[in-house]
């Protein structure tokens, strides 16, 4: 699933590590959300989307729109 | 002191299931070998050995339970998805080939062994699945 993780991070200058301590996550598993690898479940994909103060539609595409 | 991760107490466990594996082996080998130990006691030492080896079984039960990144998480599944299809896929074609007499008998502990090799398997598809996208 396409999302606009990483370059919400950049503009706050975290690293991946960073952004995994905040999340209390690894930083494989932020890579892996980054790159599309990985679907995050509901609870995580809102805590992400607190984090950054967004909803999570504003984050994450949805599989349907990404065509 | 910090608090150790849940893959840390998962290597620690595994560390001391293996010494102790080690040791309750020749434990065993010595009391049976050496000191004839035969009937009802014969079975509870030979089972010692086991006993650890399913312990290490446990404690991947327990990294599971315990590993809050559910990321790690699925990648552990999987890992021993693909190691427990791997061994009972050789165990079962073994078992074919030894009940038509074409191969001979091994020990269904090698199981087991198998299992483990079928686990560093495992992490080879997490990396190959990694690196290609998925």
């Amino acid at each position: 699933m396409k999302n606009r993780l990483k370059e919400l991070r950049a503009e706050r200058g975290w690293s991946q590590s960073d952004l995994g301590e905040r999340l209390e996550v690894s930083r494989q598993s932020v890579n892996a959300i980054e790159t599309g690898r990985y679907d995050p479940s509901l609870p995580l994909a809102f805590k992400i989307a607190e984090l950054f103060n967004l909803k999570i539609e504003d984050l994450f595409t949805s599989p349907s729109k990404d065509i | 002191m910090t608090k150790r991760s849940p893959i840390q107490r998962y290597n620690g466990r595994v560390v001391i299931l293996s010494l102790a594996y080690v040791a309750l082996l020749f434990a065993a080998q010595i009391a049976i070998d050496r000191y004839d130990v035969s009937g009802p006691p014969a079975y509870v030492i030979a089972i010692l050995p086991a006993l650890a080896i399913i312990g290490i079984f446990a404690a991947i039960a327990s990294y599971l339970v315990e590993e809050t990144d559910e990321y790690l998480r699925l990648l552990t599944v999987r890992q021993t998805l693909v190691a427990s299809g791997f061994a009972l896929s050789i165990a079962t074609a073994w078992g074919f080939l030894e009940s038509f007499d074409l191969v001979g008998h091994f020990d269904a502990y090698w199981v087991a062994v198998i299992w483990f090799a079928g686990l560093g398997l495992g992490s080879c598809v997490n990396k190959f699945l990694c690196t290609n996208g998925q």
